[in-house]
């Protein structure tokens, strides 16, 4: 049985209410599994060092998803994971992971999920995670996932990461290798507010030919937080690479961009986009004529935004 | 009623509005054009409350709101449509429209809107109001957000520029609709021929000041009477 503070998270990072009766899913929950089932196509074992879980989802797979969540809920507990993915060809699945801190102590809770996908060829997953810090603690709530991808020849992986509020500290860190005709989509969205601190880094290799890469980070940077955004993207070959970079700041929010494409072969084409401004003033007044205070036009754009 | 009495404004040491007083009598259609430079744009944001006047009075049905804000002036019935509008990422049209009618809106009733401005609806309606629209869509799409809000005044900052695609037929249809259904006034700012000549009245402002005013057989002639055809139409954003 779930208390009701982790069925809360559990909800907020992968829209499950309770151990789910069917599909494959692993809950993990101040370090322990709190429930794990397998299907027919999708595997999930435990390691047998007990660092994390393989997940071997087969070759073919269709239109399944599988949940591994993680949950911290109590103050001082440093959990970390290594869960390994293993997508056999030509499948087609959703992977839903994501991590849940409810800190009411004064010590620090922090969770480390390393998660290493092995898309196999023509193989195309949908990777969403979601952050999320709560709890009235004096305990800082930390979250640092790393993802590393290798993505075989014509696969497709789209990654959707979004932390909005709570997390006192995160360091991301993504990595990917893409084989020939492989593509590659992340979508980031972050909120930061009080004096939180977000980092993240992606590391693209396109290494096959007509491989791409599309990284998109669209970040708020409220009160006196702040916010490092890292790309680093290579065209060793053929290839297309598009990384982008937006960052509203209020208050005394801070953000930094550092952008490198590096084009080592004559046919890579690369582009990094980067924008870093408070809210335009004309947003502003559009909206305040269509009778929203200036409050409201505000909340209005930062949500659009983060959408 | 919309009264203007005696207003001035300046910025960075220029005089842009020296003593314009209006009166825009309830469910009328005003036009207000002149040269490129003479101060209309800034009238229309004075009246919106985007800008303030140095001196000079705002009335609107005789209440005093020369030191209301944007908001109260809005939420008070007054609505302006942009003449360049503006792009948000992540707000759809439908986020627009809604923000703009002030209430929980329907998909339908929504599309209904933007066919209203010759949009097909379906194809816009879930888009990002940002830049992978063209400026005429932009504009059509500010047109409907305006439509949408149905107060007493709306203003229009040259409405037609962008909208070359599009009808003008089917744009003062737009006009004449708001100004059936809901008796509204409507002040369009406009350097159009086709638009001056549906108006009941006609201001023209030139130097910062009103240099003529009247109905379109007084005015019009004056305008047009010479041999450019139209003496202020120069294209062009103010």
């Amino acid at each position: 049985m779930l208390n009701d503070i982790i069925k809360s998270l559990l909800a907020e990072v992968s829209g499950i209410q309770d151990i789910p009766l069917t599909g494959a899913f692993n809950i993990r929950s101040n370090g322990q599994s709190e429930g794990r089932n397998s299907t027919e196509n999708i595997q999930i074992v435990p390691k047998e060092n007990g660092s994390g879980i393989d997940i071997y989802i087969k070759p073919g797979t269709k239109d399944e998803s599988v949940h591994i969540p993680a949950l911290i809920t109590e103050a001082g507990v440093h959990d970390l994971v290594y869960n390994d993915f293993h997508v056999g060809e030509g499948a087609d699945v959703t992977i839903v992971a994501g991590c849940g801190i409810h800190n009411c102590g004064n010590e620090e809770s922090l969770h480390e999920g390393i998660h290493r996908f092995f898309v196999g060829k023509d193989a195309k997953i949908k990777y969403i995670e979601k952050h999320i810090g709560e709890g009235d603690g004096n305990g800082k709530r930390i979250i640092n996932p790393q993802t590393h991808i290798e993505a075989e020849e014509n696969s497709y992986v789209e990654m959707d990461t979004v932390q909005l509020k709570g997390v006192d500290s995160t360091k991301r860190v993504s990595s990917a290798k893409l084989a020939a005709g492989a593509t590659l989509v992340i979508k980031e969205k972050i909120m930061t507010h009080g004096d939180q601190y977000a980092e993240t880094s992606f590391d693209v290799d396109l290494d096959g030919k007509g491989s791409s890469a599309k990284l998109i980070s669209r970040s708020v940077a409220r009160d006196s937080s702040r916010q490092l955004f890292r790309s680093k993207l290579a065209g060793n070959t053929e290839c297309y690479g598009h990384s982008e970079c937006d960052a509203i700041i209020m208050d005394d929010g801070v953000v930094a961009a550092e952008p490198e494409i590096i084009a080592n072969n004559v046919e890579a084409t690369l582009i990094h986009e980067a924008a870093i401004g408070k809210i335009a003033g004309d947003q502003l007044v559009k909206l305040m004529t269509l009778g929203l205070t200036e409050k409201e036009a505000e909340a209005q754009i930062i949500n659009g935004f983060l959408k | 009623m919309l009264e203007l009495k005696n207003i001035c404004f300046s910025a960075e040491g220029k005089q842009i509005l020296k003593d314009i007083s209006l009166v825009i009598e309830d469910a009328k259609f005003i036009v207000i054009t002149g040269p490129n430079g003479g101060g209309k744009s800034t009238l229309a944001k004075i009246i919106a409350g985007i800008e303030k006047p140095d001196s000079g009075q705002i009335l609107l049905d005789g209440e005093d709101i020369t030191n209301r804000g944007i908001t109260e002036r809005a939420r008070a019935g007054i609505s302006f449509a942009f003449q360049q509008p503006v792009r948000f990422k992540g707000v759809t049209v439908k986020d627009l429209i809604t923000l703009a009618s002030g209430k929980d809106l329907s998909t339908a009733a929504a599309c209904d809107y933007l066919s209203e401005v010759g949009l097909c609806a379906k194809d816009y309606i879930d888009r990002e109001v940002n830049a992978s629209l063209s400026g005429g869509e932009l504009k059509r799409i500010e047109i409907a957000s305006v439509m949408a809000r149905k107060t007493k005044l709306t203003l229009f900052d040259e409405p037609e520029a962008g909208i070359d695609l599009w009808s003008f037929q089917n744009l003062i249809n737009v006009f004449e609709k708001m100004h059936d259904e809901i008796q509204a006034s409507i002040l369009i700012i406009s350097h159009q021929e086709r638009i001056l000549n549906i108006a009941d009245q006609v201001v023209v402002i030139s130097g910062g000041q009103i240099s003529q005013t009247g109905t379109k057989e007084e005015v019009l002639p004056g305008l047009f009477g010479i041999e450019t055809g139209c003496r202020f139409f120069q294209g062009g954003a103010e």
